[in-house]
Order: structure tokens, then C-alpha cells, then sequence
């Protein structure tokens, strides 16, 4: 191997007197994607922090060309030719492409202190030409799909000169179509010399994406080692540490037939795309919901917990016919929703609060909450959810995200519901705490509470479900036995629409 | 960015982090009264008949300032309380004028504000208008329909019973304003703090889209939190209408702003999700005492007024989190 582009040799980092890295090295090849691995905590952001600026490091040498760079703050990063692509939180949704582009560096018409406009645009449309992506650069970045946020980002970046690209989960809000532009893009960067550094927890990305992959653990580099030839469960291994078990695999919970369901949607027809939606769902059940993203997956889950209102059709539960979100909840219905710090969490609260918060009623008498009654209930979601916190008290927006994702969880199991509806549960979630949720969920539907589960990741409808419904044009078109469906890849066609199969069970 | 905080937070779990950020309020609060007390201790600032003074004339402020707690921690604002205060003192005033009872009086100023409220209410959460604007509409309305109401005559009221109540009067040598207002913030704190509609307020406020998906009616928690402040100043305006035994279309001007900055001053959150009745309540006590001492200092309105704003100010700077 040619000597590296970007050399960061034994950098230590500490907080107090903790140290969060302990002499790690990372390198990157000039045109290499290489994958930085690693749950939460195990310093991977830290280290990126470094590269970017926001931190500076306490030992250690970084290099990039064969020389050794400063970076003591993030501008001096970004003379270094280092980037970081956010996803879409930096940039101004009321400006336009070439003005967020260019924003703060805009250039001057000769001689005056006014803004070159015709220039900037001319140089955004040709950067983003190169790029191979049609996008005006005259369009307001709020009118733009999710997806290319991400692009303008990119281009951002390369107008800056940028040299190396630390992108992290880039695909978490992306549809599969955009995925797949956004990996076009990334083959089309590696080949004109562009370094990428590519944060993810996806496993199967990480092997179709990247050439290398680190894996990072307490603060030091386990595992860094080619794609070609690697294996998810030795990736999952590196990142756990040896002889941890993981209950990312799929377990045969068996068919529960002769109990009669508890959820039925009959008939549904939304606002949105679903056109007409009917499942059934029975007690101790695990149920995928599989789709394409803006397939309705969402609006139904939304439907059924009484978020949204149906054009036409019905969603009975328990035998009746549920009226609004209020009667959802009381009658044992919990969403955990799609986007866990917009709608899961009050991120300024503490732990305790958030817990609490579906559950005020039961703690209240006479309209004072019983803190201390309360307070054993959390403890016990603390504990039993294994979240990492110091204390209940603790402000979420402190925890990782693995944690938050646990906390939402945890403040609809003291409900104990009869249904619970998960939607995205896993999203930058690390492995570890993955497995922890899919075991929780796995332990109550053992106790009898059906499970909804919407994911845009297969390999986790794969572990988890019992049963998966394909949701396509609207319809629910397959309905799979877990055990008959043998690869990822038939379910992704099955998603796309192609390779129809008969259905298994028409609910009655 | 939050970024610091988050690797710090997770990694430093034993570190007590003590945030002396929130007690500001507190801090000034000290540092005020000790300044005042070497610089006039002398004057009379220290006697209990000032102090108490003090206490009288915060009273109004207090009390709208802990509904305004409310409001604010919902993550709205009510600029209309301050108008609020005159109409519900002209109801009253008017009501005993007529020869009524003065309980009836209280009802119906009380009855007032609720409606104030009640209006403010259905603008911004049933029509969806952003609370800055309908209640600076609705300012601008009520302090009209003051004016219109006598023509800007002021009212005299002359039931003592009433004026002892509200205002004038002293239980066991405590004016009876320093009583209402420690009744009312106490209320307030411990409604806050240990009781459903408490959390649900700060819910609200602090992210309204995880309240609702938690089960919380976020629309009817605001409601109940603009008919609170409502009737708070219009509690305000007769306690004021008592102080001065009489009522006036221009009581209360500007009431809302300096609530207000009790209300940040006492490390409430203007975004709102985090609330303090307690620095609420200190707030208000520190923006009476750097008054009253400038009063005895002997300096112009005009310098007091500079003062007491640049102190707001650098009170408000101190309490900001760094990096928040």
C-alpha cells in the first residue's frame, strides 16, 4: 500500500481525567472510502471532532500529504482540505443551493463590496454538473427532497477545495433510490481522488461501500482490515468485543394461530399514497411493515395510534373500533415514533420526566404526582432497559442514542401496552443497544403484547419479525411467514414491487 | 453546538457539575441588597418599613410575573396582561360604585381577566395565531376599551374592607401585599412543580410534538395556561386598585415587560420546557429592590431607568449557559 493521504498516529484525547482515546491511529489512502465502526462511546466522533477542529487533541501527530498539519480549530481543518457533510442541519432551507453553497465566501463583482451572483450560480451549476446531479442551483434548499440536502452539502464541501470527506450516517434519512445515488456519488468522488471517511452502522452499506473498515472500542482501534473478504458477525464481534452474543439473528417464536387478534385494520385509505390497507395482528405476534420510504408506512402507524384521521376504512382494536389518540393510549396502544428527538423525547428533560411523561395520569392523585411512587417506575425502566445514565435525573439530550431510543421505548413499557407500534426503532443506534431493544421487544411479545415493527432497514425486519408485510402502491401486497422468506434480497424485491408471490394469509 | 456537552456529559458521570448559571438571580439578588446596604443602609434602606415597601410595590409584578411563568415555560407569551391589570380594576372599581358588595366586585373583575384570557386562548390555540401577536394585539384592544371605559376618569373606591384586603391593609403587621404575593407564588411553585398540569406545561414548552405523541393535549394545556394569566392580572389590577384606593385606565403599563424579565431573570427559559416560580419570584423582588434602592439613592427616573435595564441585561448575560 502506497504511504496513506491522511495519517492520524497515537492521538489521545481526555475529558477531565477520563480519557476518551487512548493512542489511536486511523489513516486514509487518497481515493479510499474507509468506514469508521464503533458503538456509542467508543470515540469515533471524538476522533472525527479532531480531524474537523471542534476538538483539539492532547497527543499524537496528524498528517495529511506527508505533512504534518496544525488543526486547531475547525478552520484550520477546513485549509487542510477537510470536510464534514452534514446531512441537512447546516444548511439555510430559505436560501437557495448556490447561496448556501457559497455562504460567508460569496464572491464580488470587481472592485465592489456587491454580491456576484451570476458567478456563484455559474460555479454551483458547474460543480454540480460534476457531481453528475441535477439540481438548480437557483431552487430553495427547503423545496429540496431530503436526498439532496445532503448533495449540496457535498458541493459545499468541493467548493472549499475539500480533499477529505468525513460523511456520518449519511444514508439514515434516505429512501433506498437515494441510497443508491448518494453510493454513485461517493464512487464518482473516489475516482476523481476525494477521501471519504464513512460513518455507519450499517452493516451491509459498510460492505458494498467501503474498501477498508475501522472499528473503534473504548477508545481504541480492535479492527482495521479490507472489506473484500470481511464478515458482518466479524465486524459485530470487533465492535462488541469477543464472546458477546447478539440477538441480531432471527428466532422461530412459532405461529400463533387460534388466538383471535387483537389489531385489525380493515380496508384503510389515507390521505397519502395507502390506498387501501387491511392486516391483522394477534397477541405475542411480531409483525414487520416493510416498504419504501414515503410509502405510508408512517401515515398507517400514525393512523392506528389516532394521530391522523382515515378517508375510509376502519382500525378495530380489541373488538372495537378505536376513536383517537386518547382512546389509543388508554386502551393500551404505544407509538414509538419515527424520529425519536422531534417527536420521542424532550431533550431539555430528564430521563425521569421523559419516562413519566405518558404515564402522569397513573402517578397523579388529586393532581399532584406521586414523585416517589413514580421514581420506583423509572428506576425499574432504567434498569431493566439497561439505560446508561447516571441518574434518572439526568437531561436525555445527554445520553446516546441508543439510550434515548431506550428511553422512548421504556416510557411506553411502564404502560405495559397490549400493541406497540415501533417505528424506525434502530435508527444511529449502535449494535449493542440494537440487540438490547430487539431482545426487550422480543421478551414482552413473549408475554403476549403484539409488536408492529416499520423499518427501513431490512436486516432488522429480518431479525426481529414474525410475520412481514409488504406495503407497495398503497396495498398491502405480500404477507410473508418470516420463515418462508429466505434472503434479504427477496424482500427487497418484493418491496420494489417486482417478483409478486401468493399471498400466504388473507386476513378474514 | 451541544457536541462538548454530550462527550463530557457521558464520559464524566461523577463530576457533580454544579451550574451556579441557574442561581443568578439569587447571586444578584445578594450582591444587590448588599450594595444597597453599604451604600444606604443609612438612608432608611434597610429599615422594615422600606423593606416591606418593597415588597408592596413588587407585589403586582410577582403576581403576574408567576402566571407569566407559566405562560413562558408553555413556550408562549402574554404581552397583555399589562392592560389586563386596568381592565380588571375598573371592573372592579365600577362594580362597587354601583353599590354592589365588594365580593361581587372581585367575581367579576376576576371574570374579566378569565376573559382576556379565554380570548387570548382561542386565538392561539384554536385559530393558530403565534401568542407574541394576538396578545399584543390584544394589548393595544384592551388598554383602548380601558380608556373608553370612563373616558379616562379615574375611579375612587372607597370600601375600606376591600382596600385592606387588596392592598392597603396589614395582617399581624405584614402588609397584605407581601402576603398575596407569597401566597400566590407559592401556589404557583408547587402547582409547577408537583402537579400533573405542571409537567404538562413544561412538556409543552420544551418539545410540544413529544408532548403530544406522549398523550399530552398540548392545545388545552396553553388554553388553561392563558386563562391562569388572565385571571392572575387581573388579581394584579385589584391589588393595585387597593394599594391606591382607587383605579385608573394606565394602571399596569409596561407590567408585562418587567414580568417578564422577572420571569428570565429567575432562569426560566424564554423558549420555554424549563420554569422557575421560585427565581420567578426572586426576579421580581430584584427588579423592585434596584428601584427602590435608585429611588433612595436619590438619582432621576431617567437614571434609574438606565440603571435598572443595564443591570437586567447583565443579569440575563450571566445566567446564559456558555455555548447555549
Amino acid at each position: 500500500m502506497s504511504s496513506p493521504f491522511l495519517q492520524m498516529t497515537q492521538i489521545g484525547k481526555s475529558f477531565g481525567n477520563i480519557p476518551v482515546l487512548r493512542r489511536v491511529s486511523f489513516d486514509l489512502q487518497k481515493a479510499e472510502v474507509h468506514a469508521l465502526m464503533g458503538g456509542n462511546g467508543a470515540g469515533k466522533s471524538t476522533l472525527m471532532k479532531i480531524l474537523t477542529g471542534v476538538y483539539t487533541k492532547d497527543a499524537g501527530t496528524i498528517s495529511i500529504g506527508g505533512q504534518t498539519v496544525d488543526i486547531t480549530d475547525t478552520a484550520a481543518s477546513e485549509r487542510a482540505g477537510i470536510a464534514m457533510i452534514f446531512q441537512e442541519f447546516s444548511l439555510v432551507p430559505t436560501l437557495t443551493v448556490a447561496q448556501n453553497i457559497w455562504l460567508g465566501r460569496e464572491p464580488r463583482l470587481p472592485g465592489t463590496p456587491f454580491i456576484n451572483n451570476a458567478a456563484m450560480v455559474r460555479q454551483s451549476r458547474l460543480i454540480l454538473q460534476e457531481l453528475g446531479v441535477d439540481i438548480d442551483p437557483e431552487a430553495l434548499v427547503g423545496s429540496l427532497p431530503v436526498g439532496f440536502m445532503q448533495i449540496v452539502e457535498i458541493a459545499k464541501a468541493l467548493s472549499k477545495r475539500a480533499r477529505i470527506l468525513v460523511m456520518d450516517e449519511p444514508t439514515s434519512s434516505l429512501s433506498e433510490a437515494e441510497t443508491e445515488a448518494l453510493f454513485e456519488l461517493v464512487r464518482k468522488l473516489k475516482a476523481s481522488g476525494i477521501s471519504i471517511v464513512y460513518i455507519s452502522h450499517r452493516m451491509a452499506e459498510i460492505l458494498t461501500i467501503c474498501d477498508r473498515v475501522t472499528v473503534m472500542r473504548d477508545g481504541e482501534t480492535v479492527m482495521t482490515e479490507p472489506c473484500a473478504g470481511l464478515s458482518v458477525a466479524r465486524i459485530v464481534e470487533a465492535m462488541l468485543g469477543a464472546g458477546h452474543s447478539t440477538s441480531f439473528e432471527w428466532q422461530d417464536r412459532g405461529d400463533r394461530p387460534t388466538v383471535p387478534p387483537i389489531l385489525q385494520v380493515r380496508n384503510l385509505r389515507l390521505p397519502s399514497r395507502v390506498q387501501d390497507v387491511s392486516f391483522d395482528i394477534r397477541p405475542g405476534e411480531i409483525v414487520g411493515l416493510a416498504g419504501l420510504m414515503g410509502s405510508g408506512r408512517t401515515e398507517i402507524a400514525e393512523t392506528i395510534f389516532g394521530r391522523r384521521a382515515a378517508v375510509s376504512g376502519e382500525v378495530i382494536f380489541d373488538g372495537q373500533p378505536l376513536r383517537g389518540q386518547a382512546d389509543a393510549i388508554e386502551r393500551g396502544i404505544a407509538l414509538v415514533p419515527e424520529d425519536r428527538r422531534k417527536m420521542g423525547l424532550v431533550l431539555d428533560h430528564s430521563v425521569r420526566d421523559n419516562v413519566l411523561l405518558p404515564n402522569l395520569a397513573r402517578f397523579t392523585r388529586h393532581f399532584f404526582v406521586r414523585d416517589g411512587e413514580a421514581l420506583k417506575t423509572v428506576n425499574g425502566t432504567i434498569r431493566d432497559l439497561k439505560i446508561k445514565t447516571d441518574g434518572p435525573d439526568k437531561l436525555s439530550r445527554l445520553l446516546s442514542g441508543g439510550n434515548q431510543q431506550k428511553i422512548v421505548l421504556g416510557k411506553w413499557l411502564a404502560r405495559d401496552p397490549r400493541l406497540l407500534i415501533l417505528d424506525e426503532p434502530t435508527i444511529g443506534v449502535d449494535i449493542g443497544a440494537k440487540s438490547e431493544i430487539v431482545a426487550t421487544v422480543r421478551a414482552m411479545a413473549d408475554r403476549g403484547m403484539a409488536v408492529l415493527v416499520i423499518s427501513s432497514e431490512l436486516e432488522e425486519l429480518m431479525a426481529i419479525s414474525d410475520r412481514i408485510l409488504v406495503l407497495h402502491g398503497g396495498r398491502i401486497t405480500q404477507d410473508l411467514n418470516r420463515r418462508t422468506v429466505a434472503s434479504e434480497e427477496e424482500l427487497h424485491h418484493a418491496i420494489q414491487g417486482h417478483g409478486h408471490r401468493a399471498v400466504d394469509a388473507v386476513p378474514a | 453546538m451541544q457536541s462538548k456537552a454530550t462527550a463530557t456529559g457521558r464520559l464524566m458521570p461523577s463530576l457533580p457539575d454544579i451550574q451556579w448559571q441557574n442561581y443568578v438571580v439569587y447571586i444578584f439578588f445578594v450582591v444587590v441588597l448588599g450594595f444597597f446596604a453599604v451604600m444606604i443602609g443609612d438612608k432608611g434602606f434597610l429599615s422594615v418599613t422600606n423593606l416591606f415597601n418593597i415588597a408592596r410595590t413588587t407585589a403586582m409584578i410577582t403576581v403576574i410575573a408567576v402566571a407569566m411563568t407559566f405562560i413562558i415555560s408553555a413556550g408562549e407569551l402574554d404581552l397583555s396582561v399589562g392592560s389586563t391589570t386596568a381592565l380588571a380594576a375598573l371592573v372592579c372599581a365600577l362594580v362597587m360604585q354601583a353599590g354592589y358588595a365588594w365580593p361581587l366586585a372581585v367575581v367579576a373583575a376576576i371574570a374579566s381577566g378569565l376573559a382576556v384570557g379565554l380570548l387570548n386562548g382561542v386565538f392561539v390555540t384554536m385559530i393558530g395565531i403565534p401568542s407574541f401577536l394576538v396578545t399584543l394585539g390584544m394589548m393595544q384592544f384592551i388598554r383602548g376599551l380601558d380608556m373608553r371605559v370612563t373616558y379616562t376618569n379615574p375611579i375612587s373606591i372607597t370600601n375600606q374592607t376591600y382596600n385592606g384586603l387588596f392592598g392597603s391593609g396589614y395582617v399581624f403587621g405584614v402588609p397584605s401585599l407581601l402576603i398575596w404575593s407569597v401566597v400566590i407564588a407559592l401556589l404557583g411553585h408547587v402547582v409547577l412543580k408537583y402537579t400533573g398540569f405542571g409537567r404538562e406545561i413544561l412538556a409543552t414548552g420544551g418539545n410540544r410534538q413529544a408532548a403530544e405523541y406522549s398523550g399530552i393535549k398540548t392545545r388545552r394545556v396553553k388554553f388553561y395556561a392563558f386563562l391562569l394569566s388572565g385571571a392572575a392580572a387581573a388579581l394584579a389590577g385589584m391589588l393595585y386598585a387597593g394599594m391606591m384606593q382607587t383605579a385608573r385606565f394606565n394602571f399596569g403599563e409596561g407590567a408585562e415587560l418587567m414580568a417578564i424579565a422577572a420571569v428570565i431573570l429567575g432562569g426560566t427559559s424564554l423558549f420555554g420546557g424549563k420554569g422557575t416560580i421560585l427565581g420567578t419570584f426572586a426576579g421580581s423582588l430584584l427588579i423592585g429592590t434596584i428601584n427602590n434602592g435608585l429611588i433612595i439613592m436619590g438619582l432621576d427616573v431617567s437614571e434609574q431607568m438606565m440603571i435598572s435595564g443595564a443591570i437586567i441585561i447583565v443579569a440575563v448575560a450571566f445566567g446564559k449557559k456558555p455555548g447555549a
